[in-house]
């Protein structure tokens, strides 16, 4: 995924490179956590076989903790890195998104009923209705933001209001549990394969992100219409359908996301499922060294992002952080970060490091 | 003589990474003189500006105003000693409105007296002949007049030194003539005017001395009357002008076949842009031009020819067979290539390789699934980085961070990468130094030669004499005529600009 | 005051109504036929000049917030903490006056205190160090959120007695009472937070309106190269603008919790987005720029009264108030878009 390229320049030392390369900050900001984590208690890299309720044989421990909880989060990541590539903005409804896809998913799968003893349809079928109705809320996210020119904050705001209502609406405010087992391995585990499915699911997502930015022009075009809408225009592309393309893309990931947060609980609850999500897939592309305002990106380091603050939450919660507490502690790691990064303050630690170098000459 | 002086700028320094864009410039502005500040692109004269004004802050060097020293960090320190700049890109805010775009940002107190300010403008205005009223919001003036009440503003300041950077691109004549008159009133009243231009007649028309610069370093400071247009465009180029002759004889013209249809041909196209239907044809290996004034719709019917406006209606042929075209892409599978007239906002695409920058219209073409490989494009980049000796670090430095000329060289690359059978060239020389100019004359014929057909648009008349076998002339978004042979004088383009009224 | 604003000054002006009072006569416009309608059709609640007030006291808050951010919008930015910011505020005043035991003067300054110190350092970090509003404010609205539940996580009613008569202090409004069942005259009343609302409102409409200090807001959103230009300190203005709505966050949150006389870390949960919202819907784009605080208010009031409509409607289920509030902004926000490109087109045919 992703150029993780060194910038060619021929001035500045290898490490100014390295701190100069986009995947420094998200890769650093990583090592940091796991470093903090292993000098705090050693014991936390430690991954044992233990047995689920089910009695099935599985892997446990704090990374294969991060790597499963965190695979939400990195395919939603794809997909913002998209957005946010082509529109110059972010889309603040996918965790309302999330909500009505799995919604929609159980709806399928119960029927009228909410406790239904037998599925009432192919899990499979369920997933796609659940998927392309996802896909359809993207697209309405990307006409607002492509055809009526609305600022993709604003025109996504539409969603993340109503998202979470519609959810409700659709299976009439009632809570549908699935006791189907087979159900449970989405967000679980397989019978006999002692790694959480939803590790595989994500690295499913990201290989395949990887094979389409390889063989298609999708970067090419994404960067151009992020760049400069009039001059892709003149070169032949088609900006609104690119655009919408981003949004349409994010909805995908929005419905596979559904699939694993739903199969988590086998059931929904309207107003808490992935709630703040959205928060922390944008923050996710931010702190890979992605601007905001659109352009360039780099789809590697975005994932990274993810998982970094996969890692952050995972370890505030071990170390007995109240998960209402959690965003606090969360802020100020991300504020440290965006101020490393920030340009300015980049600009200012540069120009500092030649006059080091210059006394040393002297 | 001394006395006189109301800013002196010594040994100014001021480098950028990797470029050491003014070294030790001098410069001697007096009361009550024009001064024209002349160089080529890259020569270092907005930067100056830009240090003068506090935009950027100089490494080196005093700059003196009025026999004070000063230290002239930002736009607003600039405004508080008397210095005020009008820009050649519009600095207003839209959203304001006239009045307040004059006011806005200089006084003191924090109420603003509303009524006194807005007949305070009023006054200006009446006074300039702008046609515009304080109380309006700016974004509803045309930009001429935008512009002008830019100009108003820097004049109302009070100003001892006024600044005026290219303001003149995009005023037709008469308002240039307007502002002219302002200059000349301002002289009078003691201001010392520092005006940036490309256009010569300008320059000898109100300017008292001349300062030329060239690669960031001071050439000399010239009476006017002293120094001949020719002395003048060499020391510009510091070179002499042997290459500025006729190059039209160094190519021959490539023989159409008898019966030939032509390339292109277009009737009754007209697009939403506002322009009136016109036809238009091409041959093979043919090179013509639109002319016309700034806004008389040359720009607008290429666009209408390459789909880029929405094409209302129209017949066009390529080849005899008639084709339909609505958007680029239709174009450019025809066989078309444009390059656009403002090649910031509608050719580079900035933060993207000068690679991805060149493969891009033809990468477009070749379609969604077909990307080329790595090692492909890097070849493809070298040769025409080669080709058309492009100046750049490498085929990854991003295209925003080269020069002007140099960005076109890219975007023509873009282009020609597509082998069109039919090139669109829309002003591809503004802006531009003299050198790559000649260069990039020379290619047009060049591929002509070869059979390409290729129209050209350029501000500069002399230009397309040289490079055009047949000209259409447009006036108020209409073709009102076509020129070929001998009638490719200077006067006679002129007189058909004009019309027949005057 | 709507109406008298936003009519031109110039006399004979009226085709340059600028876009900041189309949008917001827009607003105003709708507002008041959505209510004569309710009135006439609907009857009801809507008769009574209670209900009326009511829409200010609900929302006095939400006016306030919404005023700050109109404020960064205009600029040309986001704040999306003041909800948590606001939740935080209850938290710590409701705290200090009954676990601590303090008074209301110096807790009404603790709350201008927790808002300027919000607006301070996000105001640094937007401006200074150049870094997304969003980004920002998103982190302030997460650290926010945090605090509260570490300052306390148990909500609670204040029983504070110098607080609860101040917070059940009300205004009697003049020549709007009714007669109620038992043939009483009834005052019609506002609470003391809508007092604040409506000074904040005439405020901050004064500064933007009036002051050069205001208007350099707008040319920073406008077209903020072209200010620096113009001499405008821009820094120092996006500065200002997260200072001020930090500040406002921190007197919305304050008459917040006057009128819910409570504090839980859920309170003003959403209240960002609803101050968006009624931004936008009074007329004050993202882009920068255009945007004006009567329209504001307008949009706060719009907003309130359509989940009225809808829930006296007998569409009382949760879910349509989420539904009807983003139809309303869907609407809006289409509206917008196709005034402005119209106009924009005509501008350029006129040119």
């Amino acid at each position: 995924m992703g150029t993780n390229k060194v910038s060619k320049s021929k001035e500045g030392s290898l490490l100014s490179r390295m701190t100069r390369n986009q995947m420094f900050i998200p890769l650093a900001a990583l090592a940091a956590l796991l470093l903090f984590n292993l000098i705090l208690d050693p014991s936390s890299f430690a991954i044992t076989m233990d047995e689920n309720s089910a009695g099935n044989p599985v892997l446990s421990g704090f990374l294969i903790n991060i790597l499963d909880n965190g695979s939400e989060l990195a395919i939603l990541a794809i997909g913002m890195t998209l957005v946010t590539a082509a529109s110059g903005g972010q889309d603040i409804s996918v965790g309302a998104a999330i909500a009505i896809s799995g919604s929609v998913l159980l709806r399928v799968l119960c029927g009228s009923n909410t406790r239904p003893e037998t599925l009432q349809a192919p899990i499979l079928v369920a997933f796609l209705v659940a998927f392309v109705v996802a896909m359809l809320f993207g697209a309405f996210n990307g006409v607002l933001v492509a055809v009526f020119r609305i600022q993709p904050m604003v025109a996504t705001l539409i969603l993340y209001t109503a998202g979470r209502s519609i959810a409700s609406w659709v299976n009439n405010n009632e809570l549908p549990i699935i006791g189907e087992p087979s159900f449970g391995y989405f967000g679980g585990f397989i019978p006999g394969i002692p790694v959480p499915t939803p590790i595989f699911i994500a690295i499913l997502c990201l290989v395949a992100i990887w094979l389409v930015l390889k063989f298609t022009n999708l970067r090419l075009y994404t960067q151009s219409v992020g760049i400069n809408e009039n001059s892709a225009k003149l070169n032949g592309l088609n900006p609104t359908f690119i655009k919408i393309l981003s949004f349409v893309i994010l909805g995908a990931c929005v419905g596979v996301a559904a699939l694993i947060k739903v199969s988590r609980l086998a059931t929904i609850n309207y107003g808490v499922i992935a709630k703040d999500i959205e928060m922390d897939a944008i923050l996710a592309v931010a702190l890979g060294g992605n601007a905001l305002s659109g352009g360039k990106f780099n789809m590697a380091a975005s994932v990274v992002g993810a998982y970094v603050i996969q890692c952050l939450t995972t370890t505030l919660y071990k170390f007995k952080v109240p998960s209402t507490a959690l965003p606090a502690y969360k802020a100020v790691v991300v504020i440290l970060l965006v101020v490393l990064s920030s340009p300015v303050v980049r600009a200012k630690l540069s120009a500092l490091a030649p006059q080091a170098k210059r006394k040393e000459a002297a | 003589m001394e006395e006189n002086i109301v800013l002196k700028m010594r040994n100014i320094h001021k480098s950028f990474p990797g470029v050491r864009a003014l070294q030790g410039v001098d410069f001697t502005l007096r009361r009550g003189e024009i001064h024209a500040l002349m160089g080529e692109n890259g020569a270092g004269k907005s930067t100056l500006i830009k240090v003068l004004t506090g935009v950027y802050s100089k490494d080196e060097g005093q700059i003196n105003l009025d026999g004070k020293d000063e230290a002239i960090h930002s736009p607003q320190d600039a405004q508080r000693v008397g210095i005020s700049t009008v820009y050649q890109e519009i600095t207003l805010c839209p959203n304001l409105s006239v009045a307040e775009n004059m006011y806005i940002g200089r006084g003191k107190g924090a109420v603003q007296n509303w009524k006194k300010m807005n007949a305070d403008a009023d006054q200006i205005l009446t006074n300039l002949g702008i046609p515009a009223r304080g109380s309006q919001q700016l974004s509803s003036c045309s930009l001429a007049v935008q512009q002008m009440v830019a100009i108003a503003r820097a004049v109302d300041t009070d100003c001892k030194v006024l600044i005026l950077d290219e303001p003149t691109s995009s005023l037709d004549e008469q308002e240039v003539e307007k502002l002219f008159t302002l200059m000349r009133d301002l002289r009078e009243k003691g201001v010392g005017i520092i005006f940036v231009t490309h256009f010569l007649d300008q320059v000898y028309e109100v300017c008292d001395r001349i300062t030329v610069m060239r690669d960031g370093k001071l050439v000399g400071e010239f009476v006017t009357e002293e120094l001949p247009r020719v002395q003048l465009v060499s020391k510009m180029l510091g070179k002499e002008l042997d290459d500025l002759s006729d190059i039209q004889g160094e190519y021959s013209s490539y023989e159409a076949a008898e019966g030939e249809a032509p390339v292109f041909e277009a009737k009754g196209l007209y697009s939403d842009s506002g322009i009136k239907p016109f036809d238009f044809d091409i041959k093979k290996g043919e090179v013509n031009g639109f002319t016309g004034l700034l806004g008389s719709g040359r720009s607008e019917s290429v666009r209408a020819i390459f789909g880029a406006d929405r094409v209302l209606g129209g017949e066009v042929k390529m080849n005899g067979k008639p084709v339909k075209i609505a958007k680029p892409i239709d174009a450019m599978k025809n066989g078309i290539a444009y390059l656009p007239e403002d090649r910031k906002r509608d050719g580079i695409v900035g933060d993207l390789s000068v690679r991805d920058n060149i493969i891009l219209a033809n990468q477009v073409l070749k379609g969604f699934l077909k990307p080329y490989k790595k090692s492909e494009t890097y070849k493809i980049a070298d040769e025409y980085i080669k080709l058309l000796s492009i100046k750049t670090a490498s085929a990854d430095t991003p295209i925003k961070s080269l020069s002007g000329g140099n960005q076109q060289k890219v975007i023509l690359a873009r282009w020609l990468l597509t082998h069109p059978e039919y090139l669109i060239l829309d002003e591809p020389t503004r802006g531009i130094d003299v050198g790559t100019k000649v260069d990039i004359q020379k290619l047009v014929l060049k591929l002509a030669s070869e059979g390409m057909s290729v129209t050209f648009i350029s501000s500069e008349l002399d230009e397309m004499l040289r490079t055009c076998s047949r000209l259409m002339v447009m006036r108020d978004r209409r073709m009102v005529g076509e020129l070929s042979g001998e009638e490719l004088k200077q006067s006679t383009v002129m007189n058909t600009i004009a019309g027949g009224e005057k | 005051m709507a109406k008298t604003s936003s009519a031109p000054k110039q006399g004979g002006a009226k085709k340059s109504l600028n876009d900041t009072s189309l949008l917001m006569l827009i607003t105003v416009v709708v507002f008041v036929v959505m209510y004569l309608g309710a009135m006439l059709i609907l009857k009801g609640g809507f008769l009574k000049p209670q209900a009326f007030l009511n829409l200010f006291n609900d929302n006095a808050s939400l006016i306030i917030l919404s005023c700050g951010m109109s404020l960064v919008m205009i600029t040309g930015g986001i704040d999306i903490s003041v909800g948590g910011v606001t939740a935080l505020v209850c938290m710590c005043c409701a705290v200090y006056l009954d676990k601590m035991g303090g008074n209301v003067a110096v807790s009404a300054l603790l709350a201008l205190a927790i808002g300027l110190g919000f607006g301070l350092v996000q105001g640094f970090l937007v401006a200074y160090l150049e870094i997304q509003p969003f980004i920002v404010t998103l982190a302030g609205m997460f650290f926010a959120k945090g605090m509260t539940t570490i300052v306390n996580s148990e909500p609670f009613n204040v029983a504070h007695e110098g607080f609860k008569a101040l917070s059940g202090t009300r205004v009697n409004v003049p020549g709007m009472g009714t007669v109620n069942k038992l043939g009483e005259y009834v005052n019609a009343y506002v609470e003391i937070g809508v007092v604040v609302a409506l000074v904040v409102v005439i405020l901050m409409f004064c500064m933007l309106r009036w002051t050069k200090f205001g208007r350099s807001f707008y040319a920073v959103g406008g077209n903020s190269q072209s200010a620096l230009m113009l001499g405008i300190n821009v820094k120092r203005t996006k500065f200002m603008s997260h200072l001020l709505c930090g500040l406002l966050a921190g007197v919305g949150g304050f008459v917040y919790f006057l009128h819910v006389a409570s504090c839980a870390p859920s309170h003003a949960s959403g209240a960002e987005m609803n101050a968006i919202a009624s931004s936008i819907i009074g007329g004050t784009l993202l882009t920068g720029g255009v945007g004006n605080i009567v329209g504001t208010m307008f949009g706060v009031l719009s907003l309130s009264t359509i989940k009225n409509i809808v829930s006296s409607a007998g569409l009382g289920e949760a879910w349509w108030t989420g539904i009807t509030t983003a139809a309303m902004l869907c609407l809006f926000l289409v509206i917008q878009s196709v005034v402005m490109s119209v106009r924009k087109k005509k501008q350029l045919g006129v040119k």
